[in-house]
């Protein structure tokens, strides 16, 4: 498996009234060919601002990309001009964002906003590309694609509209698919569905997938490798076997016991005390103390830094580093 | 009607009429909550799942008379409540409240939360205006808000504790029943599970009956005893959450709980994906509302209606899988 995607000490700070939001704040990961990495943490932890820093979707200003760089096939994402970018942007990475209510064109056809994308990057003509949608739209399991192609976003339901989102992103065979909280304004059934569409056409075309969500479950479900953020930055990273089973920064660690789980029979569930600190106003030392059950003095003081306690387990804590 | 439960629905049916879409044409109906009934014990804890759609949130604001029930009928504490109006009805909410999903919009931005929870006091004459301050500090310190809050605005808050406010507001009155509609699943994950616990705590401490409407399954299978899953309008199983656990009966049921992702990645479960969404309810498909979606379905299923059976001892479920018909 060959690397697709290096993120070096990314910064995108924020200058608002209230002061200086360091919504991402040096985050390092990478992405393999063909591998789910997946971005776990609540919200305001910077998980969607890194994601859409990528494709430079960020309003500057009020945004500033600090400092960092992302490299894919050869160029520095966050610096291409923007022709190049845009050469980049739903063909080499497709996006699917959360809301698939809003972020459909309510005034155009289905067909129409999938084939956009085709013209634009594969250079077919329009009725080339109504072909391709249909195609498309067939692939994500839409039935009587013929149809649907020219009706509007508002005849279909949310779950129907994220599998047009998806097809409209996977339309160019991606390189890599960025999904924020693909799944989030689903029910559980149709969540099933859309996750199984996803790993399925994953294989098929050989694509990688960054999947963004707070749901720990569906993370569980789908990803090969697993970042958890808190106030912008990374607090630990690793497979996804060792971050369900071997958990070792206390915020990982409490989280997960925070979950209700089924078929788990649990009598009271573990509280993480205290709410997220607003980002313009970070605690001193480590973002967590305040709410870490297993907090020292030192952690008052000093910011950890991310660390490789074990083969590909990386972690932010002091102490974490120390026990091992 | 009296056996004991707290609560009792018998058939209780909500249509909303449409527009007409001609002018002299039938005007449709969205048949939201189509025949449910159950028994809700004193000190039980109900959760209702569902998918969005299915009615769970229109059956919680029919039982509390927030919606005016088409037909069938509500017992409380054995006295038929249905038709009860003015006076008498207001008597009854101060029995029964509600805990909203969006403590964003639930709250009165222009109302300090002395205000929110203290009003209602004033409101059903339960405290002399002197008293009300001091009565509403007590509540916030069981909710876990302090006392020297009580004259900041719902803004000032954060969407945990707003939800401690709307706890606090629905608690106020000493209900017996608090139906909470969705309460945590506009929260962060990390603020959930105070709000779960504060629930529970609360529960025993004033012997409380909730009602949990929720669509997330392991957050109504970790607070309730028992557990109703509705499916367009219809309850099409009802029973322990062990039992639910355990050996789901109804398909519907079996493919909800094998859709919930678990916290395990070396654990792939075998999944039951459904086909298609969740059909209107303006139109429910005929016989078995979920014959279209059906992974068991049979020539029956699309002819009659199942009936609400009791499989096992407290399993109930509407299938034709389990015993009987009646002709549609």
């Amino acid at each position: 498996m060959g690397r697709l995607l290096t993120v070096k000490d990314l910064k995108i700070y924020f200058h608002i009234l209230a002061g200086t939001v360091r919504a991402v704040e040096g985050v390092d990961f990478h992405i393999d060919q063909g591998e789910t990495l997946g971005v776990v943490g609540e919200s305001g932890c910077g998980k969607s601002v890194t994601a859409m820093a990528l494709l430079q979707l960020i309003p500057m200003p009020p945004g500033e990309l600090v400092g960092g760089t992302a490299e894919f096939e050869g160029s520095d994402l966050l610096r291409l001009d923007s022709d190049k970018i845009r050469k980049v942007r739903g063909n080499r990475i497709s996006m699917i964002f959360q809301e698939p209510m809003t972020s459909l064109n309510p005034v155009f056809t289905i067909g129409n906003q999938i084939g956009e994308a085709i013209q634009l990057h594969q250079g077919l003509n329009a009725r080339q590309a109504e072909e391709k949608a249909v195609e498309m739209l067939d692939l994500v399991g839409i039935p009587d694609p013929h149809r649907r192609v020219k009706e509007y976003p508002h005849l279909l339901s949310g779950g129907m509209r994220q599998r047009v989102m998806i097809g409209m992103a996977l339309s160019c065979n991606p390189a890599l698919l960025i999904a924020d909280e693909p799944t989030t304004a689903l029910d559980v059934t149709v969540q099933a569905q859309i996750l199984e569409l996803m790993l399925d056409l994953q294989k098929k075309i050989n694509m990688s997938i960054l999947m963004i969500t707070h749901n720990l479950g569906v993370i569980a479900e789908v990803a090969n490798r697993v970042i958890v953020m808190y106030c912008g930055k990374i607090v630990e990273s690793a497979d996804a076997h060792s971050i369900f089973h071997k958990p070792m920064h206390p915020y990982t660690r409490q989280l997960l016991a925070s979950v209700p789980n089924l078929g788990v029979e649990q009598t009271r569930l573990q509280e993480i005390p205290g709410v997220v600190p607003s980002l313009y106003n970070l605690p001193p030392g480590c973002d967590f103390h305040p709410r870490c059950a297993e907090a020292a003095e030192a952690c008052k003081l000093r910011s950890p830094d991310l660390s490789e306690l074990e083969p590909g387990h990386w972690v932010a804590c002091d102490r974490a580093a120390r026990k091992s | 009607m009296n056996n004991g439960s707290l609560l009792s629905i018998r058939d209780l049916k909500k249509y909303f009429l449409l527009k007409r879409t001609t002018p002299f044409g039938p005007r449709e109906k969205v048949y939201a909550v189509d025949g449910v009934s159950f028994d809700l014990r004193k000190g039980e804890v109900l959760g209702l799942v569902g998918e969005s759609g299915c009615g769970k949130s229109t059956l919680g604001r029919t039982i509390l008379h927030l919606l005016d029930p088409t037909a069938g009928k509500i017992f409380f504490e054995g006295q038929d409540i249905t038709e009860l109006k003015g006076g008498q009805l207001k008597k009854l909410r101060a029995q029964m409240q509600i805990i909203f999903q969006d403590p964003y919009s639930s709250l009165n931005p222009r109302l300090t939360v002395e205000h929110i929870v203290g009003d209602a006091l004033k409101t059903h004459g339960l405290a002399a205006g002197g008293e009300v301050p001091a009565r509403v500090a007590d509540i916030l310190d069981k909710v876990g808000i302090h006392r020297e809050k009580m004259r900041c605005f719902p803004h000032e808050f954060s969407g945990g504790q707003r939800q401690r406010i709307g706890i606090a507001r629905a608690l106020i009155l000493r209900p017996k029943l608090i139906i909470c509609d969705e309460p945590v699943s506009a929260l962060d994950v990390s603020i959930q599970a105070q709000v779960i616990n504060l629930l529970g705590d609360l529960k025993k401490e004033f012997q409380l009956s909730y009602i949990l409407i929720a669509h997330d399954l392991s957050v109504v299978n970790h607070v309730s005893d028992r557990i109703a899953v509705m499916y367009l309008g219809k309850v099409i199983e009802l029973t322990t959450k062990k039992k639910l656990l355990t050996k789901p009966l109804h398909p519907y049921t079996q493919a909800l709980m094998s859709a919930v992702p678990v916290l395990d990645p070396d654990k792939k479960k075998q999944r039951i994906i459904l086909k298609g969404d969740v059909p209107s309810p303006v139109n429910p498909p005929s016989g078995c509302r979920f014959h279209p979606r059906c992974f068991k379905a049979m020539e029956v299923c699309s002819q009659m209606e199942p009936l609400w059976a009791e499989v096992e001892p407290e399993h109930f479920a509407m299938c034709h899988l389990y015993g009987a018909c009646q002709p549609h």
